[in-house]
């Protein structure tokens, strides 16, 4: 029947990849994503895991560590944020190139200089087109889910690739939080040990890495593009065989008062909580606003958030990571992109908040609604990107 | 201990098959097939980026008929710790037989990019064999001067120029690192002398943790010689003192192969074109440093051998 605990966001991922039949984690301690790997090691060293723990001399080797155990046939875990996602940068192409099912907690962390432990999502973001599937959470009970669905999709020999679970460094990874907790037996059936079709085997030698130029590398990278698309998919199906154990609900989106919203505001992560009980007293006092969160980064669910958000008047989406020279932030541009075939598109402007852990606070979003009232009055937008909480 | 005393006595069957495209004369091939042949069972191959990694497997063809996986250039042995951790736990939770392990890189892999992955899978003890091919520069992308690049060599990187004559630098003591890391056994080995070379190389897999093998391998390329030569120029690397066999076992030095009587380094200098310029009047200093370095390390090994 599962249990309550109050954990907080890292302890609530180990206690997931705990539970999770994992064979082998490769990790280096980084703020704020350290608790995962002092839990894990503990877990390891009383026997409560079964498992390798490797404590490797850098990211760059956790992740390639994680590739060589991903290719025995192993179940493999990893955990890092902003510096440690930036120097393991080169194998997170690699990896998903290989086809490493690998399942990776990223604690969000703003990317130095100047050198910050709190939260931005330019690591999650940096990994965009690394051919991972990116899953978001909003709360501590999210990052727990996450964690044991991401081993199944990762897995899904439709898949096949990397699959990380995001959670805000701070306002996540070290909230207390009331979360329910699968049994242990529960969590287990619903990932039994990995059976890998093709792995490193001295019955059967297979190649893993070799040369291809002009001739074959095209062929590679479009099948990765196949996974990336049946990836939404089994996103989807994962998502229903988890609710059957454990109850609650899980889409590629969130949507929240958005069926007749004029307003709605796109965010990913622990944002969302606080959008949510802004919307809400704003809709007593008569505004049609909505809020629509993004739970899966990558692939990008562009059908989902184009339905959701078409009879929208004006769409202000949050973006916690900027992107200086470019149109908006990643994810704004993501939305632009989903919403321009629309034969009526909502007016759109970008919001660049909470850069390296500043609050994102119920008076910034109510400003955030405001300021699309005002454009959807005026009939057109002003500023298209607006930095909103800076001084 | 030997466990082959003659090249006879070698397994006829090749893990490395022909038909790959490294140069001809390439020592890097003849150091793989070599050490495949000394295995002991089912093995695994971990390859860094480099000439043998390229040229070996060219999709949709492979050489290795054992697995093989290459994942990049400075971090054999990260997966080669990831390869074995995941073994170890599986042959305990699945009672899936764990392989050995062989990794190879290049020099540029081993001691320059792939020092820290080296450095972290030492300490921490996984149960593999590494060996560094050393065709001393940066072959793969057309010779350039790594940490393993003798003093004096000319490569692109580092010309011999009007103002700086090569490398002026000494190359870095591998084994040294290996065994500061303190490794059970790690050991330098030639293509000339291939029952010492396979005789090491198994031993490198009977211990039960790391290994650390240091090979020379000519480069016809790289180096300036015509390809026949390949073995001669080995050899000469050994009979010059310029590349001592030696091998370290818990701690203990020996020197593998005796020198006594070195030949002059010039009849191995003078076999390659990337020493040229240091006969050369005006570089002549340079031939004199060589010279000093020779004795040095020579001097330095006997001691550490007991043997002063
Ligand atoms: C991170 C990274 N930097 C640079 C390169 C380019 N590169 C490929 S192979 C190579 C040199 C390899 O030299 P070495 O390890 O000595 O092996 P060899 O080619 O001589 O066999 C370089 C610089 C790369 N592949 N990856």
């Amino acid at each position: 029947m599962g249990k309550v605990v109050g954990l907080m966001g890292d302890e609530a991922v180990a206690q997931a990849v705990r539970q999770s039949n994992v064979d082998v984690i490769a990790a280096y301690p980084i703020t704020p994503q350290t608790i995962i790997v002092e839990r894990l090691s503990e877990y390891v060293a009383n026997g409560e895991l079964d498992a390798a723990f490797v404590p490797v001399e850098s990211e760059h080797s956790a992740l390639s560590c994680c590739v060589g155990a991903s290719l025995t046939g192993a179940r493999v875990f990893t955990a890092s944020a902003a510096n440690g996602i930036a120097l393991m940068f080169e194998i997170t192409f690699i990896a998903s190139s290989m086809r490493c099912p690998i399942v990776m907690a990223i604690v969000n962390r703003a990317f130095s200089a100047p050198i910050n432990i709190h939260c931005s999502h330019d690591d999650t973001v940096a990994l965009r087109d690394a051919s991972w599937v990116h899953l978001i959470s909003e709360s501590v009970q999210e990052a727990y889910d996450n964690t044991v669905q991401a081993f199944k999709i990762a897995e899904d020999p439709r898949v096949l690739l990397p699959t990380s679970i995001s959670l805000d460094g701070f306002i996540l990874s070290h909230c207390l939080e009331r979360i329910e907790m699968l049994d242990d037996e529960v969590v287990s059936e619903f990932l039994p040990p990995r059976k890998a079709e093709y792995k490193l085997d001295p019955e059967k030698p297979i190649t893993f890495g070799p040369l291809a130029l002009y001739d074959y590398y095209f062929e590679f990278k479009r099948q990765q593009e196949e996974a990336m698309r049946n990836a939404l998919t089994v996103v989807k199906e994962v998502a229903k065989k988890y609710e059957e154990i454990s109850g609650r609900k899980y889409g590629t989106i969130k949507k929240f008062m958005t069926d007749d919203a004029d307003v709605v505001l796109v965010c990913m992560g622990s944002a969302a909580g606080t959008a949510r009980v802004v919307a809400k007293s704003l809709r007593k006092e008569g505004k049609k606003v909505g809020v629509l969160s993004v739970r899966l980064f990558r692939p990008f669910p562009t059908e989902d958030v184009r339905e959701t958000l078409e009879n929208a008047k004006a769409v202000a989406v949050i973006d916690r990571s900027s992107a200086p020279g470019c149109v908006g932030g990643p994810l704004f541009e993501d939305i632009c992109t989903a919403l321009y075939d629309l034969p009526e598109r909502p007016l759109t402007y970008n919001i660049i908040a909470g850069l390296g852990g500043r609050d994102i606070t119920p008076d910034q979003i109510k400003q955030m609604y405001n300021i699309g009232f005002k454009y959807i009055e005026k009939g057109k937008v002003e500023d298209k990107v607006l930095w909103i909480g800076v001084r | 201990m030997s466990y082959f005393r003659r090249l006879a006595d070698l397994p006829k069957e090749e893990l490395l098959a022909p038909g790959h495209r490294l140069c001809a004369g390439c020592a890097a091939s003849i150091i793989a097939r070599l050490a495949l042949k000394a295995t002991r069972g089912p093995t695994i191959v971990v390859n860094a980026t480099g000439c043998l990694e390229v040229a070996t497997t060219i999709y949709p063809y492979t050489s290795w008929r054992v697995p093989w996986v290459h994942v990049a250039f400075e971090n054999a042995a990260a997966v080669a710790s990831g390869i074995e951790a995941a073994f170890r736990i599986m042959e305990k939770k699945y009672g899936v037989k764990k392989p050995d392990i062989i990794a190879f890189g290049g020099d540029g892999g081993t001691f320059d990019i792939g020092i820290q992955a080296l450095s972290g899978a030492l300490e921490r003890g996984h149960d593999f064999v590494y060996i560094c091919y050393d065709n001393e520069a940066y072959m793969n992308t057309g010779i350039q001067r790594s940490s393993a690049t003798p003093l004096g060599a000319w490569t692109t990187t580092s010309p011999a120029g009007r103002v700086i004559p090569g490398k002026l630098e000494r190359k870095k003591d591998l084994i040294g690192i290996a065994v500061a890391h303190g490794v059970e056994y790690a050991a330098t080995a030639s293509p000339a002398y291939p029952l010492d070379l396979v005789n090491k190389v198994r031993k490198a897999i009977e211990v039960d943790g790391p290994a650390v093998l240091h090979i020379i391998s000519p480069c016809p390329r790289g180096w300036r010689f015509d390809p026949s030569e390949t073995i001669e120029i080995a050899r000469l690397a050994v009979e010059t003192r310029f590349f001592p066999i030696y091998e370290v076992e818990k701690g203990e030095y020996k020197i593998n192969i005796k020198v006594p009587k070195p030949k002059p380094v010039e009849e191995y200098l003078k076999r390659q074109g990337r020493f040229k310029h240091i006969f050369l009047p005006e570089n002549k200093w340079v031939l004199e440093r060589i010279k000093q370095t020779i004795e040095e390390n020579w001097n330095r090994l006997l001691e550490l051998a007991g043997e002063k």
